[in-house]
């Protein structure tokens, strides 16, 4: 950064001519360039949503006009029969339902984002605004367990878990308490100034109270950032149910596609439609709560 | 890493207690939760790869002390599956980290302009962090259909006017890694480019003002302003992606098992495969632990990188 401030200083004592003389050379872009960077940003750009478009246009084509090069691009022959046949498809125990299988979903994500942002928010704020002994313990062994990846705790955790094989317990129960989201919280509730809560406290408002009345309605950025995260980990989590689910019925939607992949016979229009079917639910949050979204992957990746 | 709690300034006694009686139900579902599903598994991780443990079999674990860690890394009998393993995650990481986090930054370049519509060109390259990587992973493998009807092939074939042969991308050893990481790098590469936009919007742009006026270049502009003041970030996204290519695993299981002749097989892979398919929870363990030691590696790297940039500053 040394070198940057340097040209800093010489703005300060820049003539005001000087400076008039490259503002105008840095007036907006011209219409040329507008439309250059147009005519890069527009192919660049469908390029790279194409596999999304493909997914999307081939789950309204018969299976066997899937694999046809191009040609599935033609606008012939579109229908909602992939949907429908999903349906009757997985239709009893053996095979699962499809939804049987948004509900495994839902039921695991939902419990895991809420019974996440109680205790972890709780915790945080224990950890970051009340006086305790072992507080500075807790801390530090939160902050170690971070960089603890799931993956190299799988193994023993199946192993302990085996008598919850096939449940939507085991789905959930492991991922409500985590390190990083209490992180997330800490830094919010430590961040807060302290003029907030002192008024409170010194009206004889308990912890509790405290925490319920004002920080909460202060928190409510923080609360979303972990809320999102914890939704697109628990939405996508494939790992563990490999794992620990073989029961059709309390399948997940991830489990439950590459289950169908794996499984002939299908059709490629099929497979798309219940690709579209998983992950239409995400991208219609997606799509109204962007914003939400892209703030939280970004604090994700301010705070690390 | 943290800020100083800011705690209410001398307390009373009395307050202190019934803050400790607060603090401690507070915590106690969370800690319970890191204890029971972070913290003992790990250590049990540690214990179980001492132990010949075939799960299923009904037969108590028996000590083995080093023998499962000296069996994958020496063994000729079982290493050479868990060095391709290494070597494919190596191979991910190297090709994956430099090419996503370029293309990331060039992403992020084109998207850090004041032109209409751009929140709607950023919208559609973050799109795909959202869908589950098991969908991606789908999607891809038909995109990578064998035959000369298959999208890529069809895609390959009118470019090069038909010098390219159909091709069955997954079912070629030659080929099969490249395709997953080109599926990785498509479903990866938004998460990255959000976060380097949030890096080059934090830049002043008084900084490029100074530099455009001292003559400098757009290209020394990007050496000089945007590279260093995007340096902690890159740290960041470098570190993020170097890891999760040692977590690979999705993309691996869905689209090609591990093959073809271990082609795709990564160290995640091994240790699934190990504990379900041949029920082998003590190998299984070793390779998790070796795996934990490759991501405190990174860690630590990244730590000592970021530490030597507070030094300077």
């Amino acid at each position: 950064m040394s070198n940057a401030s340097i040209p800093r200083h010489q703005v300060m004592t820049l003539s005001p001519k000087v400076r008039d003389r490259t503002r105008i050379g840095r007036l907006g872009p011209s219409r040329l360039r507008i439309a250059v960077n147009y005519l890069v940003m527009v192919p660049v750009t469908l390029l790279f949503v194409s596999p999304i478009i493909y997914m999307f246009i081939a789950s309204f084509k018969p299976n066997n006009e899937v694999l046809s090069g191009f040609g599935v691009f033609s606008l012939q022959d579109l229908s909602f029969n992939n949907y429908l046949s999903i349906f009757s498809r997985f239709s009893g125990s053996d095979t699962g339902t499809f939804t049987g299988f948004l509900t495994t979903s839902l039921i695991v994500s939902a419990a895991t984002v809420i019974g996440g942002l109680v205790v972890n928010s709780m915790a945080a704020y224990a950890l970051a605004r009340l006086r305790w002994p072992g507080r500075n313990l807790f801390l530090l062994a939160v902050i170690a367990l971070v960089i603890v990846p799931f993956e190299a705790i799988a193994v023993p955790l199946f192993y302990m878990l085996d008598g919850l094989r096939n449940t939507y317990l085991v789905q959930f129960l492991p991922f409500i308490a985590s390190p990083f989201s209490i992180y997330l919280f800490y830094s919010f509730f430590a961040g807060l100034p302290k003029s907030l809560e002192e008024a409170a406290r010194v009206d004889g408002a308990g912890a509790w109270r405290t925490f319920f009345f004002i920080m909460l309605p202060n928190a409510r950025p923080v609360f979303a950032t972990v809320a999102i995260l914890q939704f697109m980990a628990s939405w996508s989590s494939f790992l563990w149910p490999v794992m620990v689910i073989d029961d059709p019925t309390v399948r997940p939607l991830p489990l439950a596609i590459s289950v169908y992949v794996g499984t002939p016979p299908y059709g490629w229009g099929n497979i798309m439609a219940f690709g579209v079917m998983m992950v239409l639910p995400m991208l219609v949050m997606f799509l109204i709560f962007q914003r939400w979204f892209i703030r939280s992957v970004v604090t994700s990746g301010v705070k690390g | 890493m943290f800020t100083k709690p800011k705690t209410v300034a001398g307390p009373a006694i009395a307050s202190i207690q019934q803050d400790t009686r607060a603090a401690v139900v507070m915590v106690t579902p969370a800690f319970l939760g890191l204890l029971a599903f972070i913290a003992i598994p790990f250590l049990l991780a540690i214990f179980l790869s001492t132990q010949n443990l075939q799960f299923g079999s009904g037969l108590a674990p028996t000590w083995m002390g080093l023998e499962q860690y000296r069996r994958i890394l020496l063994d000729p009998l079982f290493r050479a599956d868990f060095y391709r393993a290494l070597i494919n995650n190596a191979t991910f990481a190297v090709v994956v980290v430099p090419a996503q986090t370029g293309l990331a930054l060039a992403i992020a370049l084109l998207l850090n302009r004041r032109l209409r519509g751009m929140p709607v060109f950023r919208t559609l390259f973050f799109m795909p962090v959202v869908f589950p990587m098991a969908l991606v992973s789908v999607i891809w493998k038909l995109i990578y259909a064998p035959d000369d009807v298959g999208m890529l092939n069809t895609v390959l074939k009118v470019v090069t006017f038909g010098h390219i042969q159909p091709h069955d991308f997954l079912g070629d050893p030659k080929t099969a890694l490249a395709a997953i990481i080109v599926t990785s790098i498509w479903s990866g590469v938004g998460f990255q480019m959000v976060i380097i936009l949030a890096g080059l919007q934090s830049i002043s742009a008084t900084l490029y003002e100074a530099a455009s006026i001292d003559k400098a270049s757009k290209w020394q502009q990007f050496l000089n302003v945007t590279v260093p003041g995007l340096r902690n970030t890159l740290v960041f996204v470098v570190m993020v992606t170097t890891i999760l290519s040692l977590r690979l695993f999705d993309q691996v299981y869905i689209m090609t098992r591990g093959g073809p002749l271990n082609a795709t097989t990564t160290v995640m892979y091994q240790a699934v495969t190990s504990a379900f398919d041949q029920g082998n929870i003590g190998r299984a363990a070793a390779i998790t632990v070796v795996f934990f030691v490759l991501v405190l590696g990174v860690a630590l790297i990244q730590r000592w990188f970021l530490r030597e940039e507070r030094e300077i500053v």
